[in-house]
């Protein structure tokens, strides 16, 4: 999420308006010695059904600056989402469904509602949206006596999923309270419960600082330093100097940070005054996915998106290949491509989305939000995933990342 | 003592087929396990329950079956894109097949050729020859194909594929996929009884393990498991085995880590057995005196007592152990 997935440099403004047609991608059976011999698809199943998913996505405001590590590929996002559409054909196909992406790239000062709407008329009643909460909000009402289904694979905004709910949206980015409680659990096993919270300069960050003080308090760490990153937004020249004096603070056990864009969570480390990990939006990241993820089948997945892709799968990527899996999961149920079936069956007792996390996936009913493990990873490892071991719930463990029945305020409408 | 008479036969016949090969002889029948990890097979001598080789493999070895005979071991090297073969009875790489990409699972036609093979990381079923290594032909199946299954006389091939969540049935005559039935999340493994009456295919993720009828491909049963004091979502079934007699079913569990016991005729569960963790595949004695079960995250295997329905010893084998198959 936070790094990664929001981090994109201009270089993409060039690609507005791609249309993917999916059907003509080169996934389909390959090429070998001998020709392969066709597989008939079952005997018939009913009428052919399409299901036309759009995308949205809004470039965010790009960081002060990006290393080059983390220089975000161009197709962030929208290649996860081609890699759901492949795979949702490869399934299909046995059962007479087609599946097509079209997606829309809408530059940082634009309007997204436009673009939903351009793709709206041309037929696509499943919308990926990865654009600001606010702008969001205004597509849902925008459509909500519309049979639109919408999905929002980025906003991790809390309030989308409390007081600002909508029913004709679902959510599978996970919230900022969902990643803060996944990182707490770990860090309160650890024992490494005193925390020193750095909080970035942007609105975003003040979201993610306040998510990360109600976790600790859920879950019993404790906030014994708090401060506000002020040394300006690139401060590499001067971080050996100017982070040892601004982090002495006493004692604490993990420096927190708070540091959606990446403006300079990544010099934290080894700038400290007393040497102790950093966790949060960097160091220790609670992200939906990373490329070091290989366990309950992961690496399979991440081997279809390289091949595909020929680079890692980010958050983005894997959250926009949830939201395109999860309307081709529900379709080989329904096998009908009815925005209300498909609904439907996202949110009936036996729909479960295996999400390469050892558990399956499914949508909280009371906010539709999917309840997923979290990864903790740092740069080259995935440490754990959330829920730990021994944080129980009546329902479910996943219950215990973000806001759960009794705390939700959202009424949906 | 009965075992003991049992023994000795078995040792005259060994005997004369060392006469034969002029081979070392099998004094006992070997139980062979793929651990996944460490890229080895652990072989362990059924008779006194130990480990007797631990031979290197290609890298990240999963799927192993025997030829009927047991004379032939064949061993999925995942990170090699290659399947090799192993006398049973030497150790020694005999040849090696080609496997198409990433091969997790095969089966065997009960005749001993060809080889069918899932390539997961391909959406195909690969079909070998054996004899030759030649490719018979590629089968376009689901996401991630997985579990593989023949119906004992040969005429059907069963792919599950994890990520579409379907069974493909094919038609080995032409190779081609006849039905497709939808089961539950990441089905795994598909098992047919010895009578050819029932398919089972497991569904790690969904926690069930269907039951079809092979003469309609209708699911009959879905079999759910509780455990008391295991959370739901880690109940997660994987390897099927049927008894010869098709009375019982046994069903490894996962990480509930427990090997579930079912009556193959009314579908109840009668008892779940606790070996070690994260339990993936199970493999018969030839017997069916004993079964073993590999488990993944403690590093050892689980001896079933068939009978009586007990686990009586654990035995540690390489890292992450995850297939077995056991030979006269």
């Amino acid at each position: 999420m936070t790094r990664m997935a929001s981090a994109v440099g201009a270089t993409l403004f060039a690609m507005m308006c791609a249309s993917v047609p999916a059907g003509a991608q080169d996934g389909a059976p390959p090429t070998s010695p001998a020709a392969p011999l066709a597989a008939k698809p079952a005997t018939a199943i009913g009428p052919e059904q399409t299901f036309l998913i759009g995308v949205v996505r809004q470039i965010p405001e790009p960081p002060p600056w990006i290393a080059p590590l983390q220089m975000p590929p161009d197709n962030l996002g929208i290649a996860g989402a081609e890699l759901g559409i492949r795979d949702n054909l490869t399934s299909g196909r046995f059962l007479k469904l087609d599946y097509k992406l079209s997606s829309e790239i809408v530059p940082t000062d634009g309007d997204p509602l436009p673009a939903v709407e351009k793709l709206i008329e041309a037929g696509n009643r499943f919308i990926l949206l990865d654009v600001p909460p606010g702008a969001l909000l205004k597509i849902a009402d925008t459509y909500k006596d519309r049979d639109i289904v919408f999905i929002n694979v980025g906003a991790p905004d809390d309030r989308l999923r409390q007081q600002d709910c909508r029913a004709n949206v679902f959510h599978i980015a996970p919230s900022r309270s969902m990643l803060t409680d996944a990182l707490a659990q770990f860090l309160v096993t650890k024992r490494w419960q005193n925390w020193f919270l750095m909080v970035g300069r942007t609105d975003n960050d003040k979201l993610y600082a306040e998510a990360a003080r109600r976790s600790a308090k859920k879950f019993g760490a404790k906030i014994v330093a708090e401060k506000t990153w002020d040394y300006g937004p690139d401060a590499r020249a001067t971080a050996q100097s100017e982070v040892p004096r601004g982090t002495q603070v006493g004692e604490y056990d993990m420096l927190i940070v708070a540091d959606e864009l990446g403006e300079f969570g990544d010099i934290l480390p080894y700038n400290t005054w007393l040497p102790r990990p950093i966790a949060g939006t960097q160091g220790l990241m609670a992200l939906s996915w990373h490329p070091t993820m290989e366990n309950w089948g992961a690496s399979q997945l991440q081997s279809r998106f390289f091949k595909q892709s020929k680079r890692m799968m980010q958050p983005l990527d894997f959250q926009m290949w949830q939201g395109a899996f999860a309307i081709g999961s529900a379709s080989l149920k329904t096998r009908n491509s009815d925005p209300g079936k498909v609904k439907a069956q996202m949110l009936s007792a036996d729909y479960d989305l295996p999400v390469f996390k050892g558990v399956a996936a499914t949508f909280r009913p009371w906010d539709q939000q999917l309840r997923q493990p979290i990864l903790l990873t740092h740069a080259t490892n995935t440490v754990t995933l959330s829920p730990q071991a021994g944080f129980l719930h009546q329902s479910s463990p996943l219950d215990t990342l973000g806001f759960d029945r009794p705390e939700s305020l959202c009424k949906l409408k | 003592m009965k075992r003991q008479i049992l023994l000795s036969t078995s040792m005259a016949t060994l005997a004369g087929l060392m006469l034969v090969d002029a081979l070392p002889a099998a004094a006992s029948p070997r139980a062979f396990i793929t651990n996944e990890r460490d890229h080895t097979m652990s072989v362990v001598d059924m008779e006194t329950l130990k480990v007797i080789d631990t031979i290197k493999t290609g890298r990240r070895p999963r799927g192993i079956i025997a030829s009927p005979d047991g004379k032939l071991i064949y061993v999925c090297a995942s990170d090699d894109n290659r399947v090799e073969v192993y006398d049973a009875a030497t150790l020694k790489l005999v040849k090696t097949l080609r496997s198409g990409p990433d091969p997790e699972l095969f089966v065997l036609h009960p005749s001993g050729n060809p080889l069918y093979i899932a390539n997961e990381d391909d959406n195909m079923v690969t079909v070998v020859n054996v004899e030759n290594n030649e490719l018979i032909a590629e089968i376009p199946v689901g996401v991630e194909p997985e579990g593989m299954g023949i119906s004992p006389d040969g005429k059907y091939m069963v792919n599950t594929s994890e990520t579409t969540n379907m069974a493909h049935v094919v038609d080995t005559a032409n190779n081609e996929i006849i039905e497709n039935i939808l089961v539950d999340s990441r089905p795994r493994i598909a098992e047919f009884s010895k009578d050819g009456k029932q398919l089972w295919v497991s569904a790690e993720v969904g926690g069930t393990v269907a039951v079809i009828d092979p003469s309609n491909w209708q699911i009959i049963k879905k079999i759910a498991f509780k455990i008391p004091g295991v959370a739901d979502d880690a109940i997660q079934p994987v390897g099927v085995r049927i008894t010869k007699d098709g009375s019982k079913a046994f069903v490894a569990l996962g990480p509930a880590n427990r090997v579930a016991v079912v009556d193959a005729k009314t579908f109840e569960v009668e008892d779940y057995l606790l070996v070690g963790q994260r339990v993936w595949q199970l493999g018969f004695t030839p017997d069916e005196k004993f079964l073993l079960s590999t488990n993944g995250n403690s590093n050892d295997i689980s001896v079933i007592d068939v009978a009586n329905q007990k686990v009586t010893k654990s035995l540690t084998v390489g890292r992450a152990p995850w297939g077995v198959v056991v030979v006269p």
